[in-house]
């Protein structure tokens, strides 16, 4: 079997917890990531999947490295990236790649469309041919050219979702993390994202880290899943093998406390003590 | 779009009204020497005390009426503005470029360069405002640069705080972790991404200053402290109309009234840009 | 009998004179659940907010009636609508958290309503809330009341809210999507809670929302909307049955199923949309604003 792209040993992240903050010094290290092994295999798609404060956000986020780990590795082609400088990081920024929860926030009211796909272009040497290599993203991601010269608020949310896809494929990068991306969608315009993620990741053989709190969504567009709680992996394994056949405890109840669209009028009746 | 009536609506009246007399006045100021009807330093005493245009008395060519010393009050103010314009856009331009620049780095960066500006920050706001404004100008000597330095040294302050609280908002959007992504580094984050989304408070803010640095100046020059010339300033001017108030009320009235006009300009002219550039992009 | 909600034919205009609601007929029997379902900008929000009586300024009411129980609110004058609207309809809103003063403890929050706008004296009111807490399964009430908001988490914090629409015993419940910000197994709880008091009290929920799942699992009859009018409204397991109008069905085939992901997550065709822009149009067209 070949290299995967990414290879994640003892991954632990600790982060400072304004909560405990005391009046007056530091605020104390709360660990978010306990300690994660897990593999990314190149050109797939893994859904990463838990339930708030499991740490799946702040895995994400270090896989991308817009934060820095505070012990194991990320093996990312064999090299560890985990305690790269952030000079050090920016000739890797090109083939590391994200796409954000709220399209609203991620991108910058008073950019238009256009130089918010040309920043990565700009700023990872790929400059020249800016409108062609803009016109190409856009077109990729299905949005009509006119929508280089406007700005986000003209946008819908489908469509600002388009402009955070482009933007992060214009540099055909070898791994795009994708958080959430649809969770502030309606359903419709959801569908739209979904499969539109789905055939550009297929035709580009990307491989995708596709954060997400509903398993529902998943199954679908990943090819294995890793489900989270606490800041540890609970399991992880190939999508059809979780779905079919969940092995803990907590992925079935998370299984079966998706509401499906269809009657079952048993749903709601409360657990017979076991 | 109900945006572009929102954008087209906050065009109207306050910035027109505001930004009209602000034009007017430094206009008249610019080219005070063809504008002003008389000499405003050239004291004749068989004039004394004019009284405005519509009161009897009233002599052609002194609109305003005159002084004590026979001198004119249009004239006058029309010199004045000169000084209050000057130091207006010098003393609130440079606290502005000392305040934001400071503020951006603080709010954006975080970390020690925060503790260290917001600690100086409150150090320095501590001090009463005008009497450091005299203290100041007692130590650097009157004239006007010493104006200028002393409101740009005291009120920089207040644009630090403000684009200091904006900036930290603007780092925590996703867009400046986007241009991480992209390869950007802290200083071109901080110009391609936070200082746009900034620049309308600054703009605002500055408006507003420049209000401020002509009470500055003519608190300053009501005090004396001011410039050393004879050069006529509006609050020189009120400081000569008190004297006079029982006989000559328009000496104190119209320099007020010029001064109130242009403060209230210069804060509303502020409001409106921003108002003007912000719900459209927000 | 009356029904406990009725809305008859009911717009609502911005002051640029654009719909938000058209012509928004439904009705809620007493202890029924109904589900108003629809994708952002559909208006189910609204018509919850219409009827509590706290619609935003700048929405006007043009046309239609509503009923609580067979009374008529516009024929009520500001305060006997007021006092009606408190004391029959109660509201589970969607963010628990903006929903509870955070500088005030949970337990006079709570007392606050029944002794405020019902009259109720303090003790009865505590032994009420007492008594509700203990329904939504919170297990030490006592140190519950004495927290502060943002020391529960958002599940508890939904419970809270939950005992306080149903302490008052209001007819009629608009639930405005509370289950929207939690994770799916307490969503689950939740709705389950819901669904447990719902039945004791024997209550009417307006439920808003926009999955079709929750839809599925607790309401009895379903309202679809979309840009302001009901599309389709039938019962719930007639809908998912077979479901009459394009939109439905699209909305269906758009929402995500782990158990067929291969029939599931289909893109809304782009004709649904064009009829359903025709609809809308059509509808306009039609509509003379009947000014009081």
């Amino acid at each position: 079997m070949a290299e995967p792209l990414f290879s994640v040993r003892g991954l632990k992240v600790a982060l400072p917890d304004m909560t405990r903050k005391p009046l007056i010094g530091r605020a104390p290290l709360a660990e978010i990531l306990k300690g994660l092994d897990f593999d990314l295999p190149r050109g797939s798609v893994t859904g990463i999947v838990g339930e708030s404060g499991s740490g799946k956000s702040t895995l994400g986020r270090a896989l991308v490295r817009l934060i820095e780990p505070s012990a194991g590795s990320i093996g990312f082609e064999g090299r560890d990236i985990s305690h790269l400088s952030e000079a050090e990081l920016r000739p890797l920024r090109r083939d590391l790649q994200m796409i954000f929860q709220d399209p609203m926030s991620s991108l910058n009211p008073r950019h238009t469309i256009f130089n918010i796909i040309a920043a990565p272009l700009r700023q990872n040497g790929l400059g020249d041919r800016l409108k062609e290599r803009v016109a190409e993203a856009l077109q990729r991601v299905g949005l009509p050219q006119s929508f280089a010269s406007r700005y986000r608020h003209e946008l819908s949310g489908g469509q600002r979702q388009r402009v955070g896809i482009a933007r992060a494929l214009a540099l055909s990068p070898k791994f795009v993390l994708a958080d959430e991306i649809v969770s502030g969608l309606d359903v419709s315009t959801q569908a739209q994202i979904l499969t539109l993620l789905e055939k550009l990741a297929a035709e580009m053989g990307l491989t995708v880290a596709f954060i997400s709190h509903d398993l529902s969504v998943i199954r679908r567009l990943c090819q294995q899943v890793i489900v989270m709680r606490e800041g540890v992996i609970v399991e992880s394994s190939a999508t059809d093998a979780l779905f079919d056949n969940p092995k803990q405890a907590y992925t079935r109840d998370l299984l079966a406390a998706i509401p499906l669209p269809e009657i079952d009028a048993d749903w709601l009746r409360p657990k017979a003590p076991a | 779009m109900d945006e572009a009536r929102i954008a087209r609506r906050s065009l109207s009246p306050r910035l027109w009204l505001a930004g009209g007399w602000l034009v007017l006045a430094l206009l008249a100021a610019v080219f005070a020497p063809l504008v002003a009807p008389q000499d405003p330093l050239a004291q004749d005493l068989m004039l004394e005390r004019l009284p405005p245009f519509w009161l009897d008395g009233a002599e052609p060519g002194y609109w305003l009426g005159t002084d004590s010393l026979g001198r004119d009050l249009l004239s006058r103010l029309i010199f004045g503005g000169r000084i209050a314009f000057i130091v207006a856009f010098a003393a609130a331009t440079s606290a502005c470029l000392l305040g934001s620049t400071l503020g951006l780095i603080a709010g954006y960066l975080g970390g020690w360069a925060d503790r260290m500006i917001s600690r100086i920050v409150d150090v320095w706001m501590a001090f009463p405002p005008v009497l450091f404004a005299i203290l100041l100008v007692a130590v650097l000597g009157t004239g006007l640069s010493s104006v200028i330095i002393a409101i740009a040294v005291i009120d920089w302050t207040r644009f630090c705080r403000v684009i200091r609280a904006e900036a930290m908002s603007q780092a925590r959007m996703d867009y400046v972790e986007s241009a991480r992504i992209a390869g950007y580094g802290r200083i071109g984050i901080m110009l391609r991404e936070v200082l746009p989304n900034v620049l309308p408070s600054v703009v605002a803010l500055l408006s507003l200053e420049m209000g401020i640095a002509v009470i500055v100046e003519a608190i300053l020059s009501f005090v004396n402290l001011s410039i050393a010339t004879d050069d006529p300033t509006w609050g020189g001017i009120i400081a000569e109309g008190r004297l006079s108030i029982h006989q000559a009320w328009w000496v104190l009235v119209f320099p007020l009234v010029t001064l109130i006009l242009t403060v209230l300009s210069f804060s509303q002219f502020g409001e409106g840009l921003k108002a003007r550039f912000d719900p459209v992009l927000r | 009998m009356s029904a406990c909600l009725d809305i008859h034919h009911l717009s609502a205009v911005l002051p640029n004179g654009q719909r938000v609601l058209r012509s928004v007929s439904l009705t809620v029997q007493p202890g029924e659940v109904r589900a108003l379902v629809g994708e952002s900008g559909a208006g189910k929000t609204m018509i919850g907010k219409a009827v509590l009586g706290v619609l935003p300024k700048s929405v006007r009411i043009v046309e239609g009636e509503m009923l609580i129980e067979g009374e008529d609110l516009g024929r009520l004058d500001a305060k006997a609508r007021r006092t009606l609207i408190g004391a029959r309809t109660a509201l589970i809103p969607q963010d628990p958290l903006t929903a509870l003063n955070p500088s005030r403890r949970i337990g006079p929050q709570m007392t606050d309503r029944l002794v405020r706008i019902l009259g109720w004296s303090g003790e009865r009111a505590d032994s009420r809330i007492g008594q509700l807490l203990d329904e939504v399964q919170i297990r030490d009430p006592e140190r519950v009341l004495r927290c502060y908001p943002h020391e529960l988490s958002g599940g508890m914090r939904q419970r809270v809210l939950i005992a306080a629409a149903f302490a008052a015993e209001p007819r009629l419940i608009v639930a405005d999507e509370p289950t929207t910000a939690l994770d799916v197994t307490v969503q689950k709880q939740i709705l389950r809670l819901i669904a447990q008091l719902q039945r004791d009290h024997g209550t009417a929920i307006l439920f808003v929302t926009h999955d079709l799942g929750v839809v599925a699992k607790i309401s009895q009859k379903v309202s679809v909307l979309y840009a302001g009018k009901v599309v389709e409204e039938a019962g719930t397991a007639d809908l998912f049955a077979a479901p009459q109008h394009p939109y439905t069905r699209a909305l269906m085939a758009a929402t995500p199923r782990y158990t067929d992901p291969y029939a599931s997550l289909k893109p809304v065709d782009e004709a649904v949309l064009a009829g359903l822009a025709a609809e809308i149009a059509a509808s306009d067209r039609d509509w003379r604003p009947a000014h009081g």
